[in-house]
Formats: C-alpha cells, sequence, structure tokens
C-alpha cells in the first residue's frame, strides 16, 4: 500500500482529504486507485505520455525519473511537487 | 573592403607584423589576425579587464586600443609570461592556490597582476585589490586571486612560501 | 603570513553508509591536487567557444528588438542580403511549425514553440532586445553593417515591467495562448492570463497557529532582475555539413540539453546533431537554454559555410536569461519561547517574456530551513516584458531568503532572542516536513548553526558607529539527474576518464579524485577528459549542484567496475577464483601474495586484453545544502554606501572532495550575493528598456568591494553518495542578501525591504527614518 500526500491543489477532489492509502506496485497502478476512490484525480496527475508536464514525483524522500513505470513498495510515502531544475 | 594597415610590433619579445582594418581593435587583431587567443573579450567596453595585456609596460585594456595604435609597440600577452618550459610564479601560485575556476578571466587577471608586481614588488592587501578592481570574476569572489598574488609576490623576492 | 582562516569540521559522528565506526582515512579525497586543466587555463592555451576558428567560418550577427512589445508587421532583409560579404540571412520564418510540441529537456517539459519564439520572435516581440532576424557575413563587422540594413516595421504595444502590474485585470497581455495553470497544470480560468502558474501549498491551521503566537511580524519585499554575470558571453559555432550532420561547438552548461533542445526547435534527430562543449567561462544556470545554437545552425544551412555567433555584452544582459523579480510577504508568528507556530508567504515572481519560471522553488525554499506546523505558501509565475527567466544559482530561493530571513531577523529581536539560537529553536532536521515536500533525510544544519555560533567571528562584538552584524540561513535542494562515465587502464597505471560534464569550476578534477580514491591511485594518475556528445554516454547539465555528487558517483561507479575486472587479472595471474582476491589500498592480495593497480596494469594484456570500466548513474536527489552567512558592515550616512567589513561563510558540504573548489563555491556564490544585495539591477525606464547594459552601470562587485570571504566547511556525510559528497554550487548565493539586509539594520536601525539595497536607496531611507 502507498501513503499519497495530496497537494493542497488537488484536495477538493478529496473532499479535503491530505493523506490516501492506496495500493499498488507501480506510481500507474497508484494513480489508478487514486482515481477510484476520487474520481477526477488521475486526470489532474498524468496524461497519455506520463506524468503532467511541470509535476515532479518523490518516492520515499527521493525524486524518480521512471514516470509511471516507477515502483512503489509496500509502505512508500509519495509525494506530488512542482519540478525544480538548477543553475 | 576597406584597405588593412601594416603595422610592426614587438609582441612576447618576438618582431612581429600583422595587418589590420583602423576599426579593429587590439584585441581583435591580436585573437582574429595573429591567433593568440589566450587573451578574452568579456565586454569590449572596457569595463571588465579581461582584454588586459601589457603595453610598453602598461596594463591596458586591449579592446580599448587600436590595432594601429601598436606601431612600434611592444606587448606583452597571457602567451608570452611563462617562461620557455615553465610556469611564471603568478601562473603556478593561481594554480597551487586555485585562484581560478572557469579560468576566462584568469589571463586578465595574470597579467595585471604581473604589471603590479613589476612595478611594486611588496604590496599591500588593499594595494593589490585595488590594482586589480579593473579586472572583474564573477566566480571566485577574489579571494583566492588576491592571496595566490600575494603568494606570487612572496615568491618572486625569495621568501619561502 | 596570512592567517590561514580555511577551517573544515568533520561531524565525526555520522558516516557514509557502509564504513566502519571511525571517520574515513582517505588518501585522495580532502586533499587540494592542482587541477588537471590548469596549465591550459594560466597560459591562455584553453580553447573557449571564441577561441575556435574553422576554414571558412562566418561570422553571424543578430538584430533585436527595440522596443519591449510591439506585433510585427514586415521584416524586409533585400537590403541585407545585397551587401557584399554577406552569404545567409534568417528569421523566425526559416524554423519550423513548432505549435503544441513539447519536448522533455530532463528538468521538466517544456513548451518548443515559446523556446523556438523566445530563439527568433515569432510575430510579436515580447521585450527589448527579443532576437528578431539574424545575418551571417565574411567578418563580424561586415555582419553588423548587415543588420542595420535589415528593415523592421513593428506597430508598439503598451509595455509592463513589474511583477504586480502584469498580474492586473487590465495589464497589457502577452500571450493569447497562456493560462493560469495550477501545480499539475490544470487551467484555472478561461482567461487568457499573464499569469501562468499559480501554486498553493497549505498544512494545519495557519489562522489557529497566528492567534496562538506571541508576536507576529509581517512584512513585504520587492527584488530587482539581476543577471549571472558571467566574464564570458555566450557563443557558439555551427557547421551543417554537406551530409546533413549538424555540428554545434559552444560554450554550454550541458552539451546534451544543447543538443536536444537545438534537434527539436530544427526538429530534426538528434542522431544527425553532435554538440562538442567548449571550456566554458561561467554559466550559474544562464547557458542551459539555447539561444544562438539554432540560430547558427539555419544561417550555415543557408550558407553552407561554418558560422560563428557571439553575443556582445549588451546582448547578454538584453537577450538572454536573468533570475526573476518578485514580491514577497511574509509573516511569521512565533510564541514566547521562540518556537515558529505558524508561517504564510505570498510570492510572485516574474518569469520574463514565456511562462515557466522559478515560482515553485521559491514557495519550496521560504521556510524550508525551519520546521512550521502549520503553513500556507502561495505562489504566483507572471510573464512580462522582460528577457525570459533562466536559472540564476538556486534559482528563486535567494528572492524568498531576503524575505523570510529578515522577518526571522526582526522576531529574533522582538523576542529578545539571539538570530541564531532562534533559528536553532526551530531548525530543520532529520524528519522534518517541509513545505510541499517529504521529510529531510539526514541534513546538516543543525551543525551548521551551531558552528556559525562559535565562530571567532560571531563571538567578538561588533563596535563602531554605523556598523552591524547580520546572520542569515539559506537552503538549496540540489538535484542528482544522469551521468556517464567510462574509463580505461592505461599500461603504466594510470587511467583516463571520459565524462561528459562541462567543467566550470574544477569539476573534472573533483571527479578524477573520486575514481583515484575508488582505485588507491594519485589524483594526477586519472586524465579526466570532458567529451562531446557522440563520444560519452548522456550526461545532464552541470548546474544544479549535481556534478561532483553525480558524474562523481558514475566515476566511482567506473572504479568499481575497473577493480571487478582488475581482480579478475590477478586471479589469472595467480591461478586462483576472482572473489579470492582482495582490493585495499591500491594493491591486490591473495595467499601472501600482492600486486599493485601500476604493476597490474602493465600485465593486462597477457591476462585478457584492455581493461575499461564503464558507469550510467540516475542518482536520485536532493542532497540538500544549507548555509549560514555571518557579515559585518559599515554604513556611511553621508552616501548611503554599504562596506562589508568581514563576512563568514559556512556550509555543510557533507564531503568536500577538493577543499579549496568547495571553499572557492562558497566565496564565489557569497560575492555573487553581495553584488545582488548591494547594487545590481536591471534598471528599466519607462518604456521597458534597460538603460544600464553594461558591466559600468551593472554594477558587480570588483577586488576593492570586498574583503576576504571566510570559509567554514561542516561535513554532514550524505548516506546516499559513497563518499558523503553533497552539492554545493548554489546554496552559497542564498543567504547573503537576506544576511547584509540584516547587517544594515543593526548598523542604522533602518530595514531595508527592497533589492538591491544601493547607495541612493539606503541613503534615502537614512533620511526618512532621521526626519
Amino acid at each position: 500500500m502507498a501513503i499519497v500526500y495530496i497537494p493542497t491543489q488537488l484536495r477538493p477532489l478529496t473532499g479535503g482529504i491530505e493523506c490516501v492509502v492506496v495500493p499498488g506496485t507501480n506510481l500507474r497502478q497508484v494513480i489508478a486507485a487514486l482515481d477510484a476512490a476520487h474520481p477526477g484525480l488521475g486526470a489532474r496527475l498524468c496524461g497519455d505520455d506520463g506524468i503532467s508536464p511541470g509535476l515532479a514525483v518523490s518516492i520515499d524522500g527521493a525524486f524518480t525519473n521512471r514516470g509511471l513505470l516507477a515502483k512503489v513498495g509496500p509502505d512508500s510515502e509519495i509525494h506530488f511537487l512542482p519540478a525544480i531544475g538548477g543553475g | 573592403m576597406p584597405k588593412k594597415a601594416h603595422i610592426q610590433a614587438t609582441i612576447n619579445g618576438e618582431p612581429t607584423e600583422f595587418l589590420c582594418e583602423n576599426r579593429q581593435s587590439l584585441l581583435e587583431a591580436l585573437r582574429d589576425e595573429l591567433h593568440l587567443t589566450g587573451t578574452k573579450e568579456g565586454c569590449n567596453n572596457g569595463n571588465c579587464g579581461a582584454c588586459t595585456v601589457i603595453m610598453d609596460g602598461v596594463p591596458v585594456n586591449s579592446c580599448l586600443v587600436l590595432g594601429v595604435e601598436c606601431e612600434g609597440a611592444s606587448i606583452t600577452t597571457i602567451e608570452g609570461i611563462a617562461e620557455e618550459n615553465h610556469l611564471h610564479p603568478i601562473q603556478q601560485c593561481f594554480l597551487e592556490d586555485a585562484a581560478l575556476q572557469c579560468g576566462i578571466c584568469t589571463p586578465g587577471f595574470i597579467m595585471a597582476a604581473k604589471a603590479l608586481l613589476d612595478k611594486n614588488p611588496n604590496p599591500t592587501e588593499h594595494e593589490i585589490r585595488f590594482e586589480l578592481a579593473n579586472n572583474l570574476c564573477r566566480c571566485t569572489g577574489y579571494d583566492k586571486i588576491v592571496r595566490a598574488v600575494q603568494h606570487a609576490a612572496r615568491r618572486l623576492v625569495g621568501q619561502p612560501s | 603570513m596570512p592567517i590561514d582562516t580555511r577551517e573544515t569540521i568533520v561531524d565525526e559522528g555520522r558516516l557514509p553508509r557502509g564504513r566502519g565506526a571511525a571517520a574515513p582515512a582517505y588518501k585522495v579525497i580532502g586533499t587540494r591536487p592542482i587541477r588537471h586543466d590548469g596549465a591550459d587555463k594560466v597560459t591562455g592555451r584553453a580553447v573557449y567557444g571564441n577561441d575556435l576558428q574553422l576554414a571558412g567560418m562566418l561570422h553571424g550577427k543578430v538584430v533585436r528588438s527595440p522596443h519591449a512589445h510591439a506585433r510585427i508587421k514586415r521584416i524586409d532583409t533585400s537590403a541585407a542580403e545585397k551587401l557584399p560579404g554577406v552569404h545567409a540571412v534568417v528569421t523566425a520564418a526559416d524554423l519550423p511549425d513548432l505549435r503544441d510540441k513539447m519536448a522533455d529537456l530532463g528538468e521538466g517539459r517544456v513548451n518548443l514553440a515559446h523556446l523556438g519564439a523566445n530563439v527568433l520572435a515569432h510575430q510579436k516581440v515580447l521585450y527589448r532586445g527579443h532576437a528578431v532576424a539574424a545575418v551571417a557575413a565574411v567578418s563580424p563587422h561586415v555582419a553588423e553593417e548587415a543588420a542595420r540594413l535589415i528593415q523592421i516595421e513593428y506597430e508598439p504595444l503598451p509595455a509592463v515591467t513589474w511583477v504586480l502590474d502584469a498580474m492586473k485585470p487590465d495589464a497589457p497581455l502577452l500571450h493569447a495562448d497562456v493560462y493560469t495553470e495550477d501545480m499539475t497544470g490544470h487551467r484555472t480560468s478561461d482567461q487568457p492570463s499573464n499569469t501562468s502558474k499559480h501554486l498553493l501549498f497549505e498544512e494545519g491551521n495557519i489562522e489557529q497557529g497566528f492567534a496562538s503566537a506571541d508576536v507576529v511580524v509581517e512584512r513585504e519585499f520587492k527584488t530587482a532582475s539581476v543577471h549571472q554575470g558571467y566574464i564570458e558571453p555566450h557563443v557558439s559555432t555551427a557547421l551543417w555539413n554537406v551530409d546533413g550532420q549538424l555540428t554545434i561547438w559552444t560554450s554550454t552548461q550541458g552539451a546534451f540539453t544543447a543538443r536536444q533542445q537545438t534537434a527539436e526547435l530544427l526538429q530534426v534527430p538528434i542522431s544527425r546533431v553532435k554538440v562538442v562543449p567548449c571550456e566554458i567561462g561561467g554559466g550559474f544556470g544562464g547557458k542551459i537554454p539555447v539561444y544562438l545554437e539554432p540560430v547558427a545552425a539555419l544561417l550555415s544551412r543557408k550558407s553552407g559555410r561554418p558560422v560563428k555567433m557571439v553575443m556582445t555584452r549588451a546582448e547578454v544582459f538584453e537577450g538572454t536569461g536573468p533570475t526573476p523579480g518578485s514580491f514577497v510577504r511574509v509573516k511569521l508568528g512565533a510564541q514566547k519561547d521562540g518556537r515558529i507556530v505558524a508561517a504564510q508567504a505570498w510570492l510572485a515572481y516574474d518569469a520574463g517574456a514565456f511562462p515557466g519560471g522559478m515560482i515553485g522553488p521559491g514557495c519550496m525554499c521560504v521556510f524550508a530551513c525551519y520546521s512550521v506546523p502549520n503553513y500556507r505558501v502561495e505562489g504566483f509565475d507572471v510573464v512580462l516584458n522582460k528577457p525570459k527567466t533562466a536559472a540564476y544559482r538556486a534559482p528563486g530561493a535567494t528572492q524568498a531568503a531576503f524575505a523570510a530571513e529578515q522577518v526571522v531577523d526582526e522576531l529574533a529581536e522582538k523576542l529578545g532572542m539571539d538570530p541564531i539560537d532562534l533559528r536553532l529553536k526551530n531548525a530543520a532536521c532529520e524528519g522534518t516536513k517541509r513545505v510541499g515536500w517529504p521529510a529531510y533525510p539526514k541534513i546538516g544544519f543543525i551543525e551548521t548553526l551551531q558552528t556559525a555560533k562559535n565562530q571567532p567571528h560571531y563571538k567578538t562584538p561588533i563596535s563602531g558607529k554605523n556598523r552591524g552584524r547580520g546572520i542569515a540561513a539559506g537552503f538549496w535542494f540540489n538535484i542528482g539527474l544522469k551521468s556517464s562515465a567510462s574509463a580505461s587502464v592505461n599500461p603504466d597505471g594510470t587511467v583516463t576518464l571520459v565524462e561528459g560534464s562541462t567543467d566550470i569550476g574544477g569539476t573534472r578534477t573533483s571527479v578524477a579524485m573520486q575514481l583515484a580514491e575508488t582505485l588507491g591511485i594519485a589524483a594526477e594518475d586519472v586524465k579526466p577528459q570532458v567529451a562531446d556528445t557522440d563520444s560519452v554516454g548522456y550526461t545532464d547539465v552541470t548546474g544544479g549542484s549535481r556534478v561532483t555528487f553525480a558524474t562523481g558517483m558514475a566515476a566511482y561507479q567506473c572504479g568499481l567496475d575497473i577493480r571487478r575486472q582488475m581482480r579478475e587479472r590477478a586471479a589469472t595471474l595467480w591461478e586462483c577464483e576472482a572473489q579470492e582476491v582482495n582490493f585495499e589500498d591500491g594493491t591486490f592480495r591473495h595467499n601472501g601474495e600482492s600486486i599493485t593497480f601500476k604493476q597490474l596494469a602493465g600485465r593486462l594484456n597477457e591476462t585478457g586484453g584492455p581493461v575499461q570500466g564503464r558507469a550510467a548513474v540516475d542518482p536520485e536527489g536532493p542532497t540538500n545544502g544549507f548555509g549560514v552567512s555571518i557579515v559585518d558592515v559599515e554604513v556611511d550616512p553621508d552616501t548611503g554606501k554599504t562596506t562589508v567589513l568581514r563576512y563568514t561563510v559556512l556550509q555543510d558540504a557533507g564531503k568536500a572532495i577538493h577543499p579549496s573548489y568547495v571553499e572557492g563555491q562558497m566565496q564565489g556564490g557569497t560575492v555573487q550575493g553581495i553584488g545582488w544585495a548591494l547594487n545590481e539591477e536591471y534598471f528599466f525606464d519607462d518604456r521597458g528598456r534597460m538603460r544600464n547594459a553594461s558591466y559600468l552601470d551593472y554594477r558587480m562587485p570588483t577586488a576593492l568591494d570586498l574583503p576576504m570571504i571566510d570559509t567554514v566547511i561542516v561535513e554532514v556525510p550524505n548516506p546516499a553518495h559513497p563518499y558523503g559528497v553533497r552539492g554545493v554550487g548554489e546554496t552559497p548565493i542564498v543567504a547573503p542578501p537576506a544576511a547584509v539586509a540584516n547587517a544594515i539594520y543593526h548598523a542604522t536601525g533602518v530595514r531595508m525591504f527592497e533589492l538591491p539595497m544601493s547607495p541612493p536607496k539606503v541613503w534615502a531611507a537614512l533620511v526618512k527614518k532621521n526626519v
């Protein structure tokens, strides 16, 4: 089960819930499960070709570049954040 | 095509001839005509010192000197600082003291430092900073550059480093 | 003898993963070898972009908009094309149609139509200096003459250059196809807008939080656009060869991102593009986007010749990517004991002429140093008629810290607490949850604060009229991203290392040192090369404070690969199994026999041939860099001029591979921050034109403006790196403007809310206070 922290701007879709626990062994499954529990969440987090542009995903504290294929462990914590770069 | 002037000067101790248009700076003549690309362009209007060379004993911004002004002059560039196969103590100290990061301003600083130490072999920190104020560095914050010049001054005078 | 004010403090109790109880005794790491490219760089031999000369090379020149905002009615290039010596002229019409095309450039997806329009303006010019056309001619002078002959008819439009003005409903609209989106890219309105992004992060209950606070401080701050200021202007040379292969030699922070951007903009396969990174004269984030590469490529394709393009200094200011100007409001509430109970921030950052600015990092950095139970952070990315912003060393963090760290300072004063103690009371540490982010892993902020408190500088009272001391803290994430490397063992026991990270600050050497350490050989015995996109595997940019961390990790893994293969060779010599061979301290051993790395390298041919190590890594960042500044200033009440008397910069580097270059990053970033604090700004007139586009009037610090910058490297090793490395390059720029502002306040009693705190502004504030 993954522990997903819902970004502030998506909480209207979860009725204000800040943290959702869903099953899944990769990000695609997790987002599908999120969408099943809270319809509309999936479309905000990803599109046809992956995670929404400008969004980064952190699994257990580290950024992942593997997008929807990123593996998710049994107690993984997942955050969605604005992408950052550097200079 | 504008006609080019034929200039004879001494560059790094050697009699040298080059052609340049009246509108070309010494910086252009060095880089584009003589292929001495060690002297760098940072701003082309005398505000960064990356193009510093020594002309008749005086450090100048070569972007502010016209090529045609060099007739008969004696010019030293970064290519003329090392002695045969040994680095000049200033160059060596810049390396030992990590006084460069990207290195683009380094030739200008070495020339300015040489001009300073030729004139004043035992400068204070303030004197070093004053004489180097015409050379901009964006990477180092100047600390290690000043220390390298202090170190080079001691080495040139024969003091223990 | 000058006093050696360098200091490295090792946190003995904490170690990289997998090590024993004692701090590791490294042979190479932590030493200060001369950099491998040093001889070339002090003799003028190193080849920077503008040093390149190719046979038949033409010189390109860009024509730029004189207007801050205008429609392009007509471009007539005929007179320019007729000028003798001119070989090609291009405009946006020569770029393919990029509408609705996106590209993944490694740091998020980018709208290619916007990137292309920034490179050559399409239908509208959006800032003064916006590129509109370009020519290639036999000399730079002829190219300039030709550029003047290009006739462009504009319809000027009203321009807007202040972020709050651009957010107003009646502001001139830059794009008809930009809408306000939230963090997920979801449009929150049907009306096109200059506000391209709206972010919101909220936890807990800030109303309750502020209600429970004993002291509340709320302040508003403004910052002006500033530029990275690298001394080397942008330069690119392109050769579109007769076989369709495009080679670009360029000054870039990332050959692979330059290749990808250029290929995407020209809509050619990346297999047809090779980018050769030249030595680079500074970047700081400003040389990640492409500007000249695609234009030079178009000119080369049209003319059939190589084309070199170099920017003038004015073009660098007006035509590349400064950092956002900003408006930030910060409110903090604390209880009597100093605990911060509520934090609120409202940030508006300008993005320049196209969307995609730094509001995300700004929002996530503003309170990143502290553990705050209740917060609300709201941020906006806003387009306006200035050059499109590019990253500048910890992009977005400095503006946020200028605000937050001054409010923390004011809070400390109102609470009667030492400013470091207040920060210690609330300091983020392992497990702290932060704005929009997961909890921190092991970090070194508390250690850095404690070290700052014990500094002789901090313990020495400051005295004298108009003198004051300021403290501030800074944070930057530092990224990981991808690096590739390969290394070949030479018969004499040296190792050639091929990597793809352009070397802006000595990273060839810090990366080579990590390979040397892994193999038990000297740093001088590794020969690092920075290779082009055809010669090394994919490598992300030199930026984000990632190279010593990620490319270093690739070098380390190359080393492990080589060790594994060499153990097999030793096993062949000793007729045993490879797993029975031990490697330690540069020597292979088995059953009383031993052979050094160097000796074994001489026997590779007889044991199976060449040995080559390879690695491709994608370590997950961030590595979390925390810094603290202590600065003493004196303010001249007659002129408003601030003199920096003494500066100590502290930072947790995890592990300093080459301490001189870590110190260099700390000093360099600090001085950029001082310039940002005291003098640098884009000065726009009422028609949106920058009036100080030269180094004379865009006033960066000189050697005469500064004292020595004392450095203290704190080492709390990063558990996610074999040698404990954290990125170091960006964090140093974050704290200085706030530290200097706090110092000015303590010197004069006047708090400055705008950057830069230049003499006229400080003087006016002093006069106002004394009236």
